[in-house]
């Protein structure tokens, strides 16, 4: 702990986070209005979009340009390292929300509806049995059909199981000080997320099929369904477009055996989000 | 219940005195919880009394060390601060003696609860159901049906009048139980979530929509007890009051019988056809009671929450159209669907009404045949 | 408040005018940032609170129409706890974490400041509400729905400012967590921080552990409104009554995260005071812990009456009953630690004494709520709104006013008035009890809590809560004179500021420099 106090780096003023509260005002904002329906919303959310990515480059580039100028000594390394830690927790609980959502519904709720309460289901759901998946009682959404979970689902997770592979591969090899496999095992872990995210595309575009008409409206089964894979994907794709960055500035270079956090948060990341879809895949697709 | 309007305020001073001190004392100046009129109300209060009375004496011992010690212990006294900062065998007490205390209240607690939530062997059983913002009852054995809401005069809320004792705990239409029956209530909600409390039997529950919720109550006393919806419920969560009226059983059967020649009454309004003017009349009786809570008896509505129906596109529009919104609502707005709250006649003559009055004069009348047509 | 100190090769002092403010990475510019936002938010849902005290003084409806008294109800509340009591927490956190470690700054200064500056933005975006059609949320700060699915076009931007406000708290805990675990002074070891330091350490933990599980409840919400979804109906196989819990989940544990701090104040304060070492150190910081751990444990004791199976409520009954061991314990150390002191009576231990008084008095009624079948009775009635604000008034706020007093003479340099804040902790304690105390008989009478109108036997005590509600209110603006002329100018003070007074902050001179320790003390 605590190691050269005096060397701790403490940046001066920075308009990156001003930047960043404006931005994201303007996109929510803009979204806000364009979930009431007026036409500036969308307009809105592009502009603070714009400037969130725009607030994305300046401030990791400013990062990035002190850590490559080593600016950051062991005590501001570790500091990145627990940040990382916290954050990728915040984020489990995130997903713990959904997944509360999803196991509230499969053992209470609608039990209850179809049976388990005697009083609620006899005098409001008459004629409702308990099943899983349903979308409830109301028929919401209309007849839907589920997807194969040992065809495209598998497939994904193993797709997201090889690339926890390859980024470890890439680690050793950063270790190591292979730099050209490095780039290689990272792009690789690159391709191999950006295909399961083409999968999962391929597969929503499935399940809004008519064969399918399994939708964010099918009811409960279809809401916990889509919000949770939906967040995974998002999430999926914000970490494949971390590790493009890092791939880049692995190319570059910027990373040495002693020296990498930058990759190492990513690859945390990136094992947090294989994490979540082996969850998904035994108690949304499997189970 | 009492009739005071005027304030009290030597009274509550002595009240607000004597309760530092003590909860019984007080209970007299209407400061306590009310025992209530049912076993399980009476159970509730006993332990209130207990667990008051508990957390008084703790209070005492913490407090009283603590006031010696800012009297004696103070540096203006000339007191040399000690400088011991822990004990293991103080610590490890009071631990100990609170969660022993603690055992000793969740032992009764439990045994209440167990009893409270045994609604099995009931005698008659009530479906509530909460709507914005009045309840409905039906007793499922006997056949009755009706809805409740609050029969406060406008003049008194608004000030204009002199507030009556009743005053926002009153209702057109009590629900009517007999004594000594376990009764059994199956409560649910239509729209947002409600709850059902009448502080005298001693129990509150919430009204879900989509879900039953069950209590149950005994009453041994005839008398009106006075209860209001307990969930936020939107703008007149405030003014949705309860009223129970506990009779004897004989009574209580002439009541229903007489509910019960109502509803046939209403019934046989519903297969003959009805001129404009009695549909106007009785199409305004309904408008107020009904709906004229979010659309506004001028039917001006409250811009952004609940739309105008003056002038409206729909209102003015086609009449099947304006029939289906009203008997099948609004699904994720507050427009609830009134046709399993309001009888044919009933529907034909708040649509008529809303067609002709505040001048939007369509000329048109819907008559029950049309609304049956329309199921 | 900055006077130049020793500077090192990239050391500099503050920048100037406006910018200063905005670009800051600085942890004491930051901290007066959140700190002077929290006062504004206090008189901001202090207006909204004298707008439903004006409406509950007399039956009747007279000034307001009952939309908009819960839109002030939900405002008030979301205001109060969003926007006052956790910003002043960071605020104190951020002035006194550095500090009493002897660290440099914060672990992340940059991100320190993002969690600032969203706040602004994400209350301009909830007030503005207040404008749109339909009005402000009024289903209360609960936001159960489906009532609160009926609110108008201020639905989308009220969820949107709740995430702006977890995304601001979490990367603020995020930033505390990592301070306390990595920027310690040499020999600074977990169990010789100050008490501060550990409840905000716990504090942090709760904070991101269920930060993004209310913004996961409130995107169930925004996608039932318009994507569809059937989380929270029954017909689609959902429950209105999962977001109680999943809601409850975070609300149990942040009703201790707007506490835990406060028990660390009261913490440095009592010893300083008492001129005694605090009783039970290790014990204390076991006891916030047990009392972090049981809170996950709880949640639905806020939920006795929605229909929950009969096993359940004995669960959540018994689990919250026990959190009165651990907090009992910490009431008698605070208790212990003045036994045999030497006691003076400067504001700051005013405010302490008070609050370990009347927290202990919403504590009991706490434990009162908590028995489950009596709770059927108490439930959403003036009688919990009573406990919460002895809890949260005669708690967390005058926790941090006993902060603000205790530690504002070390960040201006200039003590404070010591008779005007004595006035205003007796004015303070006198009108408090008058607008609470009573609301515990309201309670009890059967009043329920949310109405904007009410049966004329609860008529005599709206009145006298009312009046006291309007006093203390009014004595509030003695408070913000107090401090305004305390950073404008006064008494010079010591570096020790206070006789009994020990800890880092305290060998700094007052104000310290900008940049507190360059070089890092070391810690015997
Ligand atoms: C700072 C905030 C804070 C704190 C610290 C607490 C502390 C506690 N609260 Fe409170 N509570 C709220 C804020 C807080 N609460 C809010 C905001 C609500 C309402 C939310 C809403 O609906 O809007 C609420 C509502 C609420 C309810 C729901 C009521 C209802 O809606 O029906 C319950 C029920 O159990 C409860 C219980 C408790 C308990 C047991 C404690 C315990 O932690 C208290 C422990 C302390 C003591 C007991 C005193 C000291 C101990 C001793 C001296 C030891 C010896 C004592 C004994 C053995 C008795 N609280
Ligand atoms: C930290 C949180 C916090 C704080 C500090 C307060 C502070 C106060 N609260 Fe609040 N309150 C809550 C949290 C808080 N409250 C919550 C969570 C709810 C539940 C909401 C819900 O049901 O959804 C609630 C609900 C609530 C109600 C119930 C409303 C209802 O059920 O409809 C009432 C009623 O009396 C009330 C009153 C007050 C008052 C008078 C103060 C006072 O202490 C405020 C004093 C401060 C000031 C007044 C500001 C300073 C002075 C000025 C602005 C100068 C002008 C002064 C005058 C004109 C006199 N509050
Ligand atoms: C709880 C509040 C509430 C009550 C009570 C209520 N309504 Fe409505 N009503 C609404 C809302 C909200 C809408 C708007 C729905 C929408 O968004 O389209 C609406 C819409 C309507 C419309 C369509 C207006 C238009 O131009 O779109 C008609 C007609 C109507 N209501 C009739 C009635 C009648 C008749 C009753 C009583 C029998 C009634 N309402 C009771 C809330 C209510
Ligand atoms: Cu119905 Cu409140
Ligand atoms: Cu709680």
């Amino acid at each position: 702990m605590s190691e050269a106090h005096g060397g701790y780096y403490v940046p001066h003023g920075s308009h990156w986070p001003i930047v960043g509260s404006i931005g994201l005002s303007i996109l929510l904002a803009g979204a806000a209005l364009f979930l009431n329906g007026s036409g500036t919303g969308s307009m809105m959310m592009l502009a603070g979009l714009a400037v969130l990515v725009f607030m994305m480059f300046g401030w990791f580039g400013t990062v990035i340009r002190e850590s490559e100028a080593h600016m950051y000594n062991s005590q501001v390394d570790k500091s990145f390292r627990w940040g990382m830690s916290w954050f990728i927790f915040s984020e489990v609980m995130f997903f713990a929300a959904f997944f509360g959502a999803l196991f509230y519904a499969r053992i209470y709720s609608v039990p209850w509806i179809g049976g388990g309460d005697p009083g609620t289901n006899e005098l409001l759901w008459k004629g409702f049995e308990s099943a899983w998946p349903t979308n409830g009682p109301a028929n919401l959404g209309g007849d839907y059909k589920l997807l194969d979970p040992w065809h495209i689902p598998a497939l994904n997770t193993l797709l997201l199981l090889t690339s926890g592979v390859t980024i470890t591969f890439a680690h050793w090899a950063l270790k190591k000080g292979n730099r050209s496999a490095l780039v290689l095992w990272m792009w690789a872990t690159v391709i191999l997320g950006a295909t399961f995210l083409g999968f999962q595309i391929y597969e929503y575009g499935e399940a809004y099929s008519e064969h399918y008409n399994l939708t964010l409206e099918s009811g409960i089964y279809g809401s916990t369904f889509f919000m949770l894979t939906g967040f995974h994907g998002f999430h999926v794709t914000v970490g494949t477009i971390m590790l493009i960055v890092i791939s880049l500035r692995c190319m570059k270079g910027h990373f040495d055996a002693h020296h990498h956090f930058g990759f190492e948060g990513v690859a945390w990341y990136w094992h947090f989000v294989d994490v979540v879809w082996l969850g998904l895949f035994i108690f949304v697709y499997l189970l | 219940m009492s009739a005071r309007t005027n304030l009290r305020v030597p009274q509550v001073l002595t009240g607000l005195a004597l309760l530092s001190v003590a909860g019984i004392a007080a209970a007299e100046y209407g400061l306590n919880l009310r025992p209530g009129v049912t076993t399980i109300a009476q159970e509730a209060y006993s332990l209130h009394m207990l667990i008051l009375w508990v957390c008084v004496a703790i209070g005492i011992v913490v407090f009283g060390a603590m006031f010696y010690s800012i009297l004696n212990h103070r540096k203006s006294k000339g007191a040399v601060a000690a400088q011991f900062h822990e004990s293991t065998a103080v610590e490890i007490a009071w631990t100990i003696i609170p969660f022993l205390i603690l055992i000793g209240m969740a032992i009764p607690a439990t045994k209440a609860l167990i009893a409270m939530e045994d609604t099995s062997n009931s005698d008659l059983t009530i479906k509530v159901t909460g709507y914005q913002w009045k309840w409905q009852y039906e007793y499922l054995n006997e056949g009755v049906n009706f809805f409740s809401t609050l029969s406060t005069p406008k003049e008194e809320i608004f000030n204009r009048a002199d507030k009556n004792p009743d005053y926002l705990l009153e209702v057109d239409n009590p629900v009517v139980v007999p004594v000594g029956k376990k009764v059994r209530l199956s409560i649910t909600a239509n729209d947002v979530i409600h709850a059902w409390w009448v502080p005298d039997l001693g129990m509150k529950k919430d009204a879900i929509p989509g879900f039953i919720n069950e209590m149950w109550f005994n009453i041994d006393t005839p008398g009106t007890y006075r209860g209001q919806c307990a969930e936020l419920c939107g703008k007149d969560h405030g003014f949705m009051p309860i009223v129970v009226v506990a009779k004897e059983q004989a009574e209580y059967d002439t009541w229903v019988a007489d509910q019960l020649k109502m509803a046939d009454a209403a019934a046989a309004d519903s297969n003959r056809d009805f001129t404009m003017a009695e549909l106007m009349a009785r199409g305004e009786k309904v408008y107020t009671s009904n709906c004229a809570a979010c659309h506004q008896a001028n039917g001006e509505g409250v811009p952004g929450a609940f739309p105008a129906l003056k002038g409206g596109v729909i209102t003015t529009g086609p009449a099947a159209e304006h029939l289906a919104l009203v008997m099948n609502g609004k699904a994720g707005t507050a427009m609830a669907a009134f046709a399993g709250q309001l009888n044919d006649a009933d529907l034909a003559a708040v649509v008529t009404y809303e067609r002709n009055a505040w001048g939007n004069n369509k000329g048109d009348v819907v008559q029950p045949a049309a609304v049956k047509a329309a199921r | 408040m900055s006077t130049a100190a020793a500077h090192d090769a990239h050391d500099h002092g503050p920048a100037s005018g406006l910018s200063r403010w905005i670009f800051t990475t600085n942890h004491k510019d930051i901290g007066t940032l959140y700190l002077l936002f929290s006062l504004l938010m206090f008189f901001v849902g202090g207006a909204m609170a004298m707008v439903i005290r004006a409406e509950l003084f007399q039956p009747g409806l007279q000034f307001v129409n009952p939309m908009f008294f819960n839109t002030m109800t939900t405002m008030h509340a979301l205001i109060m706890i969003f926007g006052a009591v956790m910003p002043a927490f960071v605020g104190l956190a951020n002035w006194l974490i550095p500090i009493m470690l002897g660290a440099p700054d914060m672990a992340l200064p940059r991100m320190n400041n993002w969690s600032f500056w969203i706040l602004p933005f994400a209350f301009t975006m909830l007030l503005s509400t207040l404008f749109m059609d339909g009005g402000g949320p009024a289903g209360g700060w609960t936001l159960y729905p489906p009532l609160v699915l009926q609110t108008g076009d201020a639905f989308p931007f009220v969820i949107f400012s709740i995430h702006m406000m977890g995304l601001s708290s979490i990367m603020g805990a995020i930033n505390v967590v990592v301070t306390i675990l990595n920027m310690r002074a040499p020999g600074m070891t977990l169990m010789k921080m100050p008490l501060f330091v550990w409840t905000w350490l716990i504090t942090a933990y709760l904070l991101i552990a269920v930060m993004p599980v209310l913004a996961g409840a409130v995107t169930m919400l925004l996608t039932d409104k318009f994507f569809g979804t059937s989380f929270f109906s029954a017909a689609g196989g959902g429950d209105p009554v999962m977001f109680q819990h999943i809601f409850w989940f975070f609300g149990h544990p942040e009703v201790y995260i707007l506490i835990l701090p406060a028990f660390g104040i009261v913490s440095q304060i009592i010893p300083t005071f008492a001129r005694k070492p605090l009783f039970g150190y290790s014990s204390m910081v076991y006891a916030t812990a047990s009392i972090a751990f049981l809170s996950f444990l709880v949640w639905a004791h806020h939920m006795f009456t929605v229909g929950m199976p009969l096993a359940g409520e004995l669960f959540f009954m018994y689990a919250t009953m026990l959190i009165a061991v651990p907090t009992g314990v910490k009431v008698f150390n605070w208790v212990s630690t003045m036994w045999k002191g030497s006691m003076t009576f400067e504001t700051p231990m005013l405010f302490a004494l008070g609050f370990v008084f009347m927290f202990t008095i919403g504590g009991f009624s706490g434990l009162m709520l908590a028995i489950a079948p009596v709770d059927f009775q108490y439930h959403d009635t003036y009688f919990v709104v009573a406990h919460f604000h002895y809890v949260l008034v005669t708690g967390a706020i005058y926790a941090i006013m006993a902060g603000a007093y205790y530690w504002l003479p070390k960040w201006t340099g200039n003590m404070y008035n010591e008779t005007l804040g004595k006035w205003h902790f007796w004015l303070s304690t006198i009108f408090v009890n008058v607008l609470f105390f009573p609301q515990h008989f309201l309670g009890l009478a059967g009043m329920p809590r949310r109405i904007p109108d009410y049966s004329i036997q609860f008529t005599e005590f709206n009145v006298i809560s009312s009046l006291g509600g309007f006093a203390f209110g009014l004595t509030q603006l003695l408070f913000a004179y107090i401090v305004i002329s305390t950073i404008r100018g006064g008494k010079k003070a010591t570096d020790q500021v206070w006789e009994g007074a020990e800890g880092l902050e305290w060998t700094l001179p007052s104000p310290p420099p900008y940049h507190s320790f360059t070089t890092a003390p070391v810690i015997k």
